[in-house]
């Protein structure tokens, strides 16, 4: 037998042929090329978003404790109104329980430098929890108060090191009388670095160690939930109708792809629509979740339009004949098999929606939700920012403390984010049936 | 049973929007304006709130967006207040009172510097109204003639400049910042130069054009009305310098210097004094036909000129605020406490 054996006189390939051997190189060669690129591809995304998430972990893990300072607070008698003890001088008394921190060199108990160890925010939490103890308590009058509260920025950024010591007096936030200061406390073990909860459980502060998220977490979760009753029914009901009932004629074509472009829109096109309608036409008030929400529904809507067409087109056909066969109408055939069928796939959709509205940012600071406000909001209707919002005016703030705050929200809302998108994969594959 | 679920809640969003179309009330007071301004307004409205009253709203959205929002109308669709870095403009006085907004307050709370700052790790220098005008203008006066900015380095300019070149971060023209920065540099830097005098004698709206329109070919970069990321900005870049509030230069002491202008380096006591050449008057302005039916308006202004707020020792001047004298200060707490109305534009 030759070693050219033929097929239908077609000669074998003569895999030893040098020029054949280079031909299948590059075929493979080929091949490689390819998912050596994809490799790269990959890696080179991992590492940007690694980038990412590590400058924003190593900015933002210092906001997660806080410095706090414990003041043995004298109720002295002096201060105390015998008559109504709610006209007492609260003011007074806070001042001297800060003063009892000082050192004896101190300028008395307004020492311009000493007293800066609490912002004016810490010392109304001191005189507010002493005017709110003693008047429920009036027997804590002669004996002393133990308050712990947060210092102010500066010392905490000393605590944490944020500050350096090495740098010149002059270049510094602190000078060297307030360091000899904070040494002293630390030797009493006044100074403490506790976990800062407050991040969550505060409203917004002008203070950096006094803000808190609070506010931004409840009004981001009224205009998410304002989008979901807005969107949810509307985009299921359309792609319902679309998928299932509509003709198939030019007007329906002309709906098909204004829904896809609509998906494309730029989110701070659906602001200004916003601004121009909700507000300026419709008189809706201003920096509320409720309008938020709306114009975060108008964002969400052809997310959910599309992924729910898509969760109905993967029904099979045998089961929508199946039910009409044994005699179902067509909404019935609708609403107790396709659509059941159908909710995991929407659900996905939805989530993933409701997730990207949740980090939009641009419609909300035009119509205003981009405010300080110091109040939980009440209801949709009350003044409120969001999530995002709140970010955007922490990073707008002079005072440093709130550099690592801003790199923090950022590290609370990917973490809602890393939630929400974890339910859609939870819900994708613990319900979605296969055919 | 879903469609029928799904109807309802829809029907009860439609009747949520339509309740609150009918009801757009709001118990607190609503603050817009300058982002300059915005850190004090801020700051009272803190204080006011941690006193026990209602959170304040407070929006920073720039000095003519402020006035825009301010000037809409009567009525609680529109704001109470409204933070200024420069003084009214007669434009906007009229817009005001074409909309039955006649009876303004306006409170001066204090000055503000505007700093050129520049990284501990850049050159900084004294430089002159003049040089900066030269360096920033879109078209300066050359060998004679006007043409279109041609100095790219600032030792271009004058010899004692730093052998850098030109990039400066700067506020956009709706900031009032920027149309500070025109007016106390760019427009007292323009005087004095022979040959724009000389047009100014031929064509003095071009002259004025000149003095006023900032370089569009690269070394000046308009930022944003974010000042943190123009100090971010300076933090990477030794070689850019950044125009802002001096606040904002107070809070980042460590890693930005001053550059002096005139050879005075802006500091609280030389903005109060005046010898640093380049402060601004900071404003806000009440709405009077809102005091008495927005709750707590009245309080919340006579809070902001309180003794203890933009005072010497008041709480604004730790925030970076130059406070105003003694007279001027007993002067704009009379103003706000009785309402009066401004008259500057009352007569035109």
């Amino acid at each position: 037998m030759s070693s050219r054996e033929t097929l239908f006189g077609i000669p074998a390939p003569d895999w030893a042929d040098p020029a054949m051997q280079r031909r299948m190189r590059r075929r493979h060669g080929g091949t490689h090329r390819l998912r050596w690129l994809g490799i790269a591809a990959i890696t080179g995304a991992i590492g940007l978003l690694l980038l990412l998430l590590v400058s924003i972990f190593s900015i933002g893990y210092s906001a997660f404790t806080q410095t706090v300072v414990t003041i043995d607070a004298p109720v002295a008698a002096e201060f105390i109104d015998a008559d109504d003890i709610t006209e007492s001088n609260w003011n007074r008394m806070a001042r001297a329980a800060i003063a009892t921190l000082f050192p004896d060199d101190a300028a008395g108990v307004r020492d311009p430098d000493y007293r800066e160890v609490l912002s004016r925010g810490g010392y109304n939490v001191i005189r507010n929890t002493l005017r709110d103890r003693v008047i429920a308590n009036p027997e804590l009058v002669g004996e002393t108060l133990r308050i712990t509260v947060q210092t102010a920025d500066p010392f905490d950024q000393l605590a944490k090191g944020l500050v350096r010591r090495d740098t010149p007096e002059d270049r510094r936030r602190v000078n060297n009388r307030q360091i000899a200061f904070y040494d002293m406390l630390v030797e009493e073990g006044r100074i403490e670095r506790r976990l800062n909860f407050w991040l969550l459980t505060n409203t917004d502060n002008r203070f950096p160690e006094m803000a808190g998220l609070a506010g931004a977490l409840r009004g981001s979760a009224f205009a998410l939930m304002v989008c979901f009753l807005i969107s949810f029914p509307m985009g299921i009901a359309t792609a319902v109708y679309l998928e299932e009932f509509a003709p198939k004629n030019w007007a329906t074509d002309l709906i098909e792809v204004n829904i896809n472009n609509l998906a494309a829109v730029p989110s701070i096109v659906f602001g200004l629509l916003g601004l121009a309608v909700f507000l300026n036409f419709f008189g809706l008030p201003r920096s509320a979740p409720l309008v938020g929400g709306m114009v975060l529904a108008l964002m969400t809507l052809p997310t959910i339009i599309i992924a729910t067409r898509a969760a109905l087109k993967a029904v099979p056909p045998s089961i929508r004949e199946g039910a009409l066969g044994i005699g179902a109408s067509p909404v019935q055939v609708m609403t107790h098999h396709v659509l059941p069928l159908a909710m995991p796939g929407i659900l996905t959709g939805t989530i993933i929606g409701l997730a990207q509205a949740l980090g939009e940012t641009a419609p909300l600071l035009l119509i205003g939700m981009n405010t300080f406000i110091t109040d939980v909001p009440e209801d949709v209707f009350s003044k409120s920012t969001a999530l995002p919002t709140q970010i955007y005016i922490w990073f707008d703030s002079p005072e440093r403390g709130f550099v690592s705050r801003t790199a923090a929200a950022i590290m609370v809302l990917l973490g809602f984010l890393l939630f929400m998108n974890a339910a859609a994969i939870f819900l994708r594959a613990r319900l979605e049936r296969r055919w | 049973m879903k469609v029928k679920t799904l109807g309802i809640a829809t029907a009860a969003v439609v009747a949520l929007t339509a309740s609150a179309m009918a009801q757009a009330p709001r118990d607190s007071i609503w603050s817009v304006g300058s982002s300059t301004v915005f850190p004090y307004t801020q700051a009272v409205g803190q204080e006011f709130s941690d006193l026990g009253n209602t959170s304040p709203s407070i929006e920073s959205t720039g000095t003519g967006g402020g006035m825009r929002l301010f000037c809409g109308g009567i009525g609680l669709e529109y704001a109470d207040i409204t933070g200024a870095s420069r003084a009214m403009k007669q434009s906007e006085w009229e817009l005001c009172s074409s909309n039955g907004v006649t009876d303004i307050t306006e409170v001066q709370i204090g000055s503000d510097g505007l700093s050129i700052a520049v990284s501990r790790n850049g050159t900084a220098f004294d430089v002159t109204r003049a040089q900066l005008f030269l360096a920033l203008a879109a078209d300066v006066p050359y060998n004679g003639q006007i043409v279109p900015n041609p100095y790219t380095r600032w030792n271009q300019i004058d010899a004692s400049l730093p052998n850098v070149e030109i990039t400066v971060y700067g506020p956009p023209p709706t900031s009032g910042t920027r149309d500070a920065f025109v007016e106390l540099v760019m427009e007292e830097g323009c005087e004095g130069f022979a040959e724009i005098e000389a047009l100014a004698e031929a064509d003095e709206d071009r002259a004025e054009e000149i003095c006023q329109r900032m370089r569009t070919d690269g070394p000046f970069i308009e930022a944003g009305e974010n000042d943190n990321l123009i100090v971010q900005t300076l933090n990477s870049n030794a070689n850019a310098y950044g125009i802002f509030g001096y606040s904002f230069l107070y809070e980042n002491l460590d890693s930005l210097q001053p550059v002096l202008v005139e050879g005075v380096a802006p500091e609280a006591g030389t903005i109060e004094d005046g010898s640093y050449p380049v402060s601004r008057p900071l404003f806000f302005y009440i709405k009077n036909a809102h005091r008495g039916v927005v709750p707590g308006l009245q309080e919340f202004v006579e809070l902001y000129t309180d003794e203890d707020t933009f005072g010497p020792d008041g709480f604004l001047t730790e925030r970076g605020l130059v406070p105003l004298g003694d007279d001027a200060r007993g002067r704009e707490r009379n103003e706000t406490v009785n309402g009066v109305g401004m008259t500057r534009y009352a007569n035109n």
